[in-house]
């Protein structure tokens, strides 16, 4: 996952592997916190400070694209 | 095949030389499904495996018994299966998969009357081609014959150690009259009987590409459970062992499956001749029909008729370079078999028009005497 | 974050399975699975059969058996017998393990051979484009259920039970921290231990029957499942329509690998 991106700082860095994300929306369907958006085709952590840090996004997720690490 | 001939002597059926000769070769995994006329291999199998350590298992049918053999082998262990008509129809698909994963077993059919149920407990030569093309897609195959017990273990032996070093399965096909007659069998003394076993890899698992391209085609495959995590797959793989969809690959590695047994056949092939050297006709037999046709031989010699024989012992590849060699010499192939000239198109194929190919054939589950091949004989010189 | 890289063979990825495919998220809980036990991924061997769920074992880094449609447990039954020492997992679709491969199925459960199988459902038949399999539901659509399937489909986990095996649970991926524990519990078991594991097909499943996005049947998911305990509160009527998650058998029986090392030593001992 050579291009993965941080996309946020606290609580959690929520990183993104843009390469194998297939855009399916299943973690931003089910994130508690509405912490994830669609836009344009790309997955983006819109609200990355709302996090609180569930893990079912990257738990969900399966083409292993998104991981959730705890500060 | 060279065995000492000092060993002990036992009575057998072929069936049994059979299961005695996987077990020198090293066989210790045997998965079955019942049928006549074949079931003795399985019975003794069962019998004598776990005295051993080796492993039987009756499965629930061909199919499983075929992958399960597949299964077993691919964690080192010589393993095998036998059948007969019916079930060797059901193998097929898992023989393919052998094939095109490159995994060495044994694959034993005693071939009795089809098509379908057809005569299960009457021989016929009729699964010879089937051997060869049961399976679908472009692929090559080493199968090999027996006329009596002795030769059946000793063939059993054999189609191991070629399984082994050619990474491919081997298929043994005997008849019902080699499978249940019982005879004297020499059992050589183990130590006495040459074993081949497949190689180990040499580089580190890192370097390790199980499929790669090499100077014998032959591929070497790491057994399951040795550090080397690699994949085994039926779909058109590459060197990885991962599936591809890389058309140059794709052709390269099938090439080379093909390749690894057509260009080593000579060292695969193997038939006896006998009289051949002044022969006008010759009578290629194969099988319990050879038996019959050693008599015949004799038979016409008798009454002045120069008749030789050629008996391939291995069938698949076949002998076609042979069979050109006599064809420049005689005038007639007179081929005696249990079905409707399935071996003779070979042969035809193989004199290239330099001789005649004549048939006789035998389908009503009964055993061709000698007197009827003299009789052939006779009518063609 | 938990790093699934080293279990995974990387350059296969992305892998094939579409946007949403629930096959992944199984893939990954297996793999949280294996992590949390003692198993050595040299002694591990993933045998599957054909179908997009048995396309698995060429992601897993461990020894990987993609057989014929429907021959997994054959195969997997050689592995095991032959060299019981041995881990091996067994991945396996709906059609693969109940219509081509049913007879393997009941027979390996009925000798309680000790695989752990891991039995993605996702009621229809993927890889090939959307035909009905054992497991559609009556009336869903199927390519080749156009108006509608008239078979009722099959109970797989109780299949699994009637025929023998010792451990049977059935998971879902939405619910996928229970998924995970079911798995651990099947890799734990001596005997033959499945899980049947409810997964989505948006693509041939989802697009003829309402629920092409992946989300809706993620909810579906949801909101039909019933775990066992809160099952048995449930009159008939409420139980209608939805599906029972859990553990559904696990029982000590003799191992059918086990009971072969003793017949060894019966043998060896006259
Ligand atoms: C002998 C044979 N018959 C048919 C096929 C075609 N085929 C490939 S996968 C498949 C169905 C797979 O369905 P399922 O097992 O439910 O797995 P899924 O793809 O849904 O994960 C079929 C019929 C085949 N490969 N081999
Ligand atoms: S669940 Fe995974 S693949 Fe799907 S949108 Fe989110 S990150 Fe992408
Ligand atoms: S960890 Fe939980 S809260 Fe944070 S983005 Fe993922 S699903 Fe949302
Ligand atoms: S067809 Fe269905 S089962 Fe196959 S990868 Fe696509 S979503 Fe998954």
């Amino acid at each position: 996952m050579n291009d993965e991106q941080p996309a946020s700082k606290k609580p959690a860095v929520i990183r993104v592997n843009g390469s194998w994300c297939k855009r399916c929306g299943i973690c931003v369907a089910f994130c508690p916190k509405d912490v994830l958006e669609i836009n344009e085709g790309n997955l983006e952590v819109a609200r990355p400070d709302d996090c609180i840090a569930c893990m079912l996004c990257e738990l969900r997720c399966p083409d292993f694209a998104i991981t959730v690490e705890k500060e | 095949m060279s065995v000492d001939r000092s060993g002990k002597v036992k009575m057998m059926q072929g069936n049994q030389a059979c299961a005695e000769g996987a077990i020198a070769a090293g066989c210790r995994f045997f998965a079955g499904y019942p049928i006549t006329p074949s079931s003795e291999i399985a019975e003794t199998m069962s019998r004598n495996l776990p005295g051993i350590g080796g492993k039987f298992i009756q499965m629930e049918d061909e199919l499983g018994a075929m992958g399960a053999t597949i299964g077993a082998s691919l964690t080192g262990v010589k393993s095998m299966t036998a059948t007969s008509g019916p079930g060797f129809s059901l193998k097929q698909e898992n023989i393919g998969y052998a094939c095109m994963a490159e995994v060495p077993c044994v694959i034993v059919n005693v071939m009795r009357g089809g098509p379908s149920t057809g005569m299960p407990t009457l021989p016929s030569q009729m699964d010879v081609q089937q051997a060869r093309w049961g399976t679908h897609g472009d692929h090559s195959i080493i199968a090999l014959v027996a006329c009596s017990a002795q030769e059946t273990y000793e063939q059993t032996v054999r189609a191991f150690n070629l399984a082994e070093r050619f990474m491919t399965p081997v298929i043994l096909l005997l008849d019902e009259i080699v499978g249940h007659t019982t005879e004297k069998v020499v059992i050589p003394d183990q130590s006495d009987i040459e074993i081949v076993s497949r190689e180990k890899p040499e580089e580190s698992p890192e370097d390790y590409l199980p499929y790669r391209e090499t100077e014998t085609g032959i591929p070497v495959l790491a057994k399951f459970g040795t550090g080397y995590r690699y994949n085994v797959t039926g779909l058109c793989h590459d060197s990885t062992g991962f599936p591809t969809n890389d058309s140059e690959e794709i052709e390269k590695n099938i090439r080379r499956i093909v390749r690894k047994i057509e260009d080593n056949r000579n060292q695969i092939i193997d038939y006896r001749e006998k009289m051949t050297g002044d022969a006008e006709v010759i009578i290629f037999a194969y099988g319990s029909v050879s038996r019959s046709a050693r008599s015949a031989v004799a038979m016409c010699r008798e009454e002045g008729i120069k008749a030789g024989i050629l008996e391939p012992t291995v069938i698949w590849p076949f002998c076609y370079n042979k069979v050109r060699e006599l064809a420049e010499q005689v005038n007639t192939f007179v081929v005696p078999e249990m079905n409707l000239g399935q071996m003779a198109r070979e042969v035809k194929l193989g004199v290239e028009g330099k001789a005649e190919v004549v048939s006789l054939n035998r389908i009503d589950g009964e055993p061709i005497k000698p007197a009827q091949i003299v009789e052939k004989v006779k009518e063609v010189v | 974050m938990f790093n699934y890289l080293k279990f995974i063979r990387t350059r296969n990825f992305p892998h094939i399975w579409c946007p949403g495919c629930g096959d992944g998220i199984i893939l990954k809980a297996l793999i949280r699975a294996i992590d949390g036990l003692d198993i050595s991924r040299d002694e591990a061997v993933m045998v599957s059969g054909i179908g997009c769920s048995s396309r698995t074992p060429g992601y897993v880094d461990i020894n990987t058996l993609h057989t014929t449609h429907g021959r997994a447990l054959p195969f997997a039954t050689g592995v095991k017998h032959a060299s019981p020492d041995l881990n091996v997992i067994v991945v396996t679709g709906d059609g693969d393990a109940t219509a081509i491969g049913g007879n393997h199925y009941i027979h390996a459960a009925r000798r309680n051979i000790n695989l752990t199988v891991l039995l993605y459902n996702n009621y229809i038949y993927g890889m090939t484009g959307g035909q009905c399999s054992p497991t559609t539901p009556r009336g869903d659509r199927a390519s080749t259920a156009p108006y509608g399937n008239i078979e009722p489909p099959f109970n797989t986990a109780g299949l699994a039970i009637s025929a023998g095996a010792s451990f049977v649970a059935r998971a879902d991926v939405y619910n996928v921290k229970r998924c995970e524990k079911m798995i651990r519990q099947a890799l734990e078991k001596d005997g033959f231990s499945l899980v049947e594991i409810l997964t989505p097909c948006p693509t041939a499943y989802g697009r003829r029957n309402r629920m092409a996005n992946p989300v809706k049947l993620m909810e579906w998911l949801r909101d039909n499942t019933v775990p066992v305990q809160k099952w048995e509160k449930l009159s008939p009527e409420e139980r209608e329509g939805k599906v029972r998650v859990g553990v559904l058998a696990d029982t000590e029986k003799p191992e059918f690998t086990a009971e072969y090392r003793k017949l060894i030593e019966r043998v060896q001992g006259e």
